[in-house]
């Protein structure tokens, strides 16, 4: 299939995300030849994680279910999941892609009726859950989930569960020979939009996020938000599965910092501010939150939802970087310590929970990208020089969905230009 | 100051810390506090500080002069670094601390009898005399510091540690007779003379 539309006109883009799917929407509704490669098992990306945007308070699985519609409405498109981009050579307009394809052990006639996961006796940590909970070895990733097909771990190949899943199908969707294939493709232009990942939270040793259980990060704090997610949709903290109603949100947890990244994530104000609100929706004026922070960098009009959250009784503003986080042994509840720089005051106050607010990390860092990428001293990609490759959304900056689905559309357009010249030279010819 | 103009600017003409990034050891690291409050939450000594390292920045860019210089606050730091640690900005703090501490030591403004001063103040006498650090006349010198009456008396309860360290031969009561010197004492002295002469040329006092 792909071997029809791989040719110098086509382009490529890395990773299935908010700005994936978005960078080769546009571009195919344009009518140029796009293929989307994603290296889980579904499309969706962080995003798909979230339990609501900020400003407007909606869930992220409306604009989700938009573009997936999208996505099946058009032939220009094709889409590899378990994908890995394995090398990029030759130049803009030309060229070499190889793509390493992993077996999902799942073929295309799975109906997602999940009878293979009522048989298979494993469990496993659920990566689209931060591993807060365990899921069958044999699993649809989320509800949202593009394709919408089951998913056999690895793990399991070769063990009497592979078996009993394989008998359980009705429909001869299960596979168990599968293995890697390599395939080599031709393509025109290439847009990484490989997207961020949290910083490592517990590299900040103060805060001891590997040593106190109620310390979590603000993505998994998404996950316990979410009705979808681990704990149904309550904001129970992990030591205990006690109501966390007297929340800390601690800003810059990584960022703006010459210890950890050096940059300003951009989007963890927004975040905590949002997340300020699912206390106050959980318990009403009963919930607490407090916000610890340097400054709050709430951008133009996000500046709005900034004010209505300082209006709300329930949220309280601390500005102060947290200097420590002690356990109360006797209660599980976490002290924090600093000094608030308004008026020099010193504090040790406790929390239920903490949510750190943490950074974002190019998800890039520590892979090897092709040699004539350019990227800034954080890791974000930058692009090719002869601009033949293009970053889009938060692989190319620290950006919130808004943003990233802006960035993916000037992303599209650029690749658009390039293979579109390189049209033109071929018809000179 | 006849031009209104300069007279309406005065107010906001903040000398103090160009004065600070001039004459106080890594002074020009100032400005680059965000005012985040960590080094304060990290001090072990915190709730001792008047002033806390993140205010005393803040102090230095409002140009508040004479609340830093006479303030006791930066004679607290232990060095210990935690502040330098965990400052998102990497400012050397606690080299900071000491440089205001120094500075406000030459200019004659450092609160008087602050023990850290006066501690600092014998150590460097009893240094200079010899080139070697008499303990002997270190540990008497601090006992009598607040007088002979409280000298003795400190001395009395000290009795039976300076008896153990004699003991242990950690302490040679014979030190008492000028102690022991470096190679070359007169030399040592000229050195520490010349040292101080390129200091003072080095750095001036603008008031």
């Amino acid at each position: 299939m792909t071997a029809i539309i791989a040719t110098n006109q086509t382009i490529l883009v890395v990773g299935g995300g908010i700005s994936g799917m978005t960078a080769a929407l546009e571009a195919a509704e344009c009518g140029k030849q796009v293929i989307l490669v994603e290296r889980n098992s579904s499309l969706g990306g962080r995003t798909a994680l979230l339990y609501r945007y900020f400003p407007k308070m909606c869930h992220p699985t409306c604009g989700l279910e938009i573009n997936l519609r999208r996505l099946k409405a058009n032939r220009n498109l094709r889409i590899l999941t378990q994908t890995e981009v394995t090398s990029v050579t030759g130049q803009r307009g030309d060229y070499t892609v190889s793509l390493k394809i992993s077996p999902r052990y799942v073929n295309s006639n799975c109906t997602a009726c999940g009878e293979c996961a009522k048989v298979v006796k494993k469990e496993i940590p659920n990566p689209y859950e931060y591993n807060l909970s365990r899921t069958r070895a044999a699993y649809l990733p989320h509800a949202m989930a593009y394709p919408q097909h089951y998913v056999l771990d690895p793990s399991i190949i070769g063990t009497p569960d592979a078996d009993n899943a394989k008998a359980a199908c009705k429909y001869n969707a299960i596979d168990l020979d599968m293995q890697v294939e390599t395939i080599e493709l031709k393509v025109g232009a290439v847009v990484w939009a490989t997207g961020w990942k949290p910083y490592e939270a517990a590299k900040i040793q103060p805060y001891g996020y590997d040593r106190f259980d109620n310390v979590i990060t603000s993505l998994e704090f998404e996950r316990y938000a979410d009705p979808h997610g681990p704990t149904g949709g309550k904001l129970l903290r992990p030591s205990d599965g006690k109501e966390a109603k007297n929340i800390a949100f601690i800003q810059c947890a990584g960022s703006r910092d010459q210890n950890h990244l050096h940059h300003c994530s951009r989007i963890c104000c927004m975040a905590s501010l949002k997340q300020t609100q699912y206390v106050r929706e959980a318990y009403g004026e009963q919930g607490k939150s407090t916000v610890y922070y340097i400054d709050i960098r709430s951008i133009d009009r996000l500046e709005d939802f900034y004010r209505k959250v300082q209006q709300d009784s329930t949220v309280n503003f601390v500005k102060s970087k947290v200097a420590q986080i002690k356990l109360d042994e006797k209660t599980g509840d976490l002290i924090l310590h600093g000094v608030d720089t308004e008026g020099y005051h010193r504090y040790a106050t406790q929390h239920d929970l903490v949510v750190l607010a943490v950074g974002m990390e190019p998800e890039s860092n520590g892979i090897k990208l092709p040699a004539d990428l350019i990227t800034d001293s954080s890791g974000f990609i930058e692009g090719s020089a002869d601009l033949g490759q293009i970053a889009a959304g938060a692989a190319s900056s620290p950006l919130d969905v808004n943003r990233a689905t802006q960035s993916a559309t000037a992303a599209a357009l650029r690749a658009i230009q390039v293979v579109y010249k390189t049209s033109a030279i071929e018809e000179a010819r | 100051m006849t031009n209104p103009n300069q007279q309406g600017y005065t107010p906001y003409h903040n000398n103090f810390l160009k004065e600070v990034e001039q004459n106080v050891e890594d002074g020009t690291w100032v400005k680059m506090c965000m005012q985040c409050g960590v080094c304060a939450g990290s001090c072990p000594l915190g709730n001792a500080w008047e002033h806390t390292p993140q205010k005393i920045f803040m102090m230095i860019r409002a140009g508040k002069r004479e609340e830093v210089l006479k303030s006791d606050s930066m004679w607290m730091c232990t060095s210990c670094y935690n502040c330098i640690a965990r400052c998102p900005r990497k400012l050397p703090i606690t080299h900071i601390m000491h440089g205001l501490a120094h500075y406000a030591h030459r200019l004659g403004l450092a609160p008087k009898g602050q023990p850290t001063r006066e501690i600092a103040k014998l150590f460097w006498k009893n240094l200079v005399k010899t080139g070697r650090a008499n303990e002997l006349k270190f540990s008497l010198a601090m006992y009598f510091k607040d007088g002979f009456k409280q000298g003795i008396k400190n001395a009395l309860g000290m009795q039976k540690v300076g008896i153990g360290l004699i003991k242990a031969k950690r302490l040679n009561p014979m030190e008492i007779f000028g102690g022991h010197k470096c190679k070359d004492k007169s030399g040592f002295q000229k050195m520490i003379a010349k040292a101080q002469e390129i200091e003072n040329s080095k750095k001036t006092h603008i008031a």
